[in-house]
């Protein structure tokens, strides 16, 4: 076991883990529950935190190279004040079904509008290509995603 | 447990895998994905993220000279890339999704030598050459020789892969790349192909063609190749050049498609290809 320090969502943690268990698995039983483990392999992207600021894989980050860094998690991607212009355009837009893809989703989206406020549609697809989604078809999801970015702009 | 090292220079990384258990590691794309299917557990890592001599692209005496640990996300946005690799920027974006172009180096695309590598038709088409360093010294070796067989390269133990430099492309040479998939974003290829050629006085010069997902190793496309070399890429050579392409590989059939299809779209690409080029 070797020890390990991460900031997951502006909290700072320290684990004894083996230096190649999965990121995925730290933060799950961190409690960060909203990081999701579908195919465990990279393909869906339901796993997907930003590692210093960048969309990655938790389940193919070994905790050894996320030592030190800023982790944050679909929980910490919710605005302060929980009015999460996304997430309200998710509900509108029709954008979860299931859920399952979501959390992932929701990270991936919010790396893309921080780096791109006004991304078209080909920048959103570009972006979310990683993110399988096995209900809505995408189209949906694309909408919101366009919607979150406009409701960001009139309201800044 | 794993004892995992992370140097900060590339002559501590040099020594630290000097340990014959030890794996070099970089954005653990290939590298977990296996250990996953394979259950194995490594008894050291040699973390590369952290080696400067491994990071970044620049120009350098008509070369353009890429870091090794440079991930697919720098790669395409990067501006020398960009300008005169247009064929690597367009590998790079579509080699998985963004969470994978953000992890994934060019490094580990080469060394992982896969015959599906979407990276490495590029490096053949590009004639890229592979700067390696170990302990007994760096040494250079162009890529065409650096795959020898199905996942079998001519990195020596403890070795490791540092800067990968391609001629600079004139500013009349003309390049593309194609790769076919199951879907258009994070899929391994079928067929991955990559061309460069000049044209001098309407005709063609310099072509190289590198494919793969058709062989144990990505191969050159020398007979299309030689079918281009000094003709004018009109319909009938575009035609010509792919019946010579479909003509000359032996490919498979596999989970991910039928030797039949990987023929029949190796030849058009090759076609597309040649009705692309523009003076
Ligand atoms: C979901 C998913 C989608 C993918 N899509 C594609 C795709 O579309 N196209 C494609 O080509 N690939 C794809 N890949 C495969 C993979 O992402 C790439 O091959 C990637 O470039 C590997 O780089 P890495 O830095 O992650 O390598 P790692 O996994 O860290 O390493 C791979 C191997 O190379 C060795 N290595 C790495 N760097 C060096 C170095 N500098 N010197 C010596 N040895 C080194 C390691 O020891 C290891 O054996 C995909 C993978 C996943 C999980
Ligand atoms: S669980 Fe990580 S990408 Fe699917
Ligand atoms: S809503 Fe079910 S997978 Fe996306």
């Amino acid at each position: 076991m070797s020890r390990h320090a991460l900031i997951v969502d502006g909290r700072r943690i320290l684990v004894e883990r083996d230096p190649m268990d999965r990121l995925l698995d730290v933060l799950r039983d961190a409690g960060a529950k909203g990081v999701r483990e579908g195919c465990g392999e990279g393909e869906c992207g339901s796993c997907t935190v930003l590692l210093d600021d960048q969309p990655v894989c938790a389940c193919l980050v070994p905790v050894f190279q996320a030592d030190g860094a800023s982790i944050v998690t679909s929980a910490g991607v919710i605005d302060a004040a929980g009015q999460d212009a996304l997430a309200s355009a998710m509900l509108t837009e029709g954008g979860v079904q299931c859920g399952a893809c979501t959390p992932g989703i929701a990270v991936t989206a919010h790396a893309l509008l921080a780096k791109d406020p006004a991304p078209d549609r080909d920048a959103v697809r570009d972006a979310l290509a990683g993110n399988l989604c096995r209900c809505t078809g995408y189209e949906r999801i694309l909408r919101a995603v366009l919607r979150a970015a406009t409701a960001k702009e009139e309201a800044s | 447990m794993t004892v995992a090292h992370r140097p900060t220079s590339l002559g501590d990384a040099i020594r630290l895998m000097a340990d014959p258990v030890a794996v070099a590691v970089a954005g653990c794309t290939d590298l977990l994905v296996a250990d996953l299917a394979t259950g194995r557990r490594h008894a050291a890592v040699v973390d590369l993220s952290r080696l400067p001599e491994l990071k970044g692209v620049r120009e350098d005496g008509g070369v353009i000279d890429l870091g090794a640990g440079c991930t697919f996300t720098e790669l395409r946005r990067d501006p020398l890339v960009r300008s005169h690799l247009s064929s690597l920027a367009e590998a790079a974006a579509t080699i998985g999704g963004w969470q994978i172009q953000n992890r994934a180096t060019l490094g580990g695309n080469i060394v992982n030598a896969s015959p599906a590598g979407d990276a490495l038709p590029v490096l053949l088409a590009l004639d890229a050459t592979l700067v390696l360093g170990g302990t007994q010294g760096t040494r250079e070796i162009a890529y065409e020789s650096f795959h020898q067989d199905y996942r079998k390269t001519a990195l020596r133990q403890g070795e490791l892969l540092v800067r990968i430099r391609i001629p600079r492309p004139s500013s009349t040479t003309w390049q593309a790349f194609r790769k076919v998939g199951t879907r258009e974003a994070q899929a391994i290829s079928k067929v991955v192909v990559a061309m460069s050629a000049s044209l001098a006085d309407g005709a063609l010069r310099d072509v190289r063609i590198g494919a793969g997902s058709l062989a144990p190793t990505p191969v050159r496309l020398r007979a299309a190749e030689g079918v281009l070399t000094g003709r004018v890429p009109d319909a009938a050579a575009a035609d010509d050049a792919a019946s010579a392409a479909r003509a000359e590989v032996r490919p498979l059939d596999d989970v991910r498609s039928t030797a039949r299809y990987r023929r029949w779209a190796l030849g058009n690409v090759v076609r597309r290809f040649v009705r692309g080029i523009r003076a």
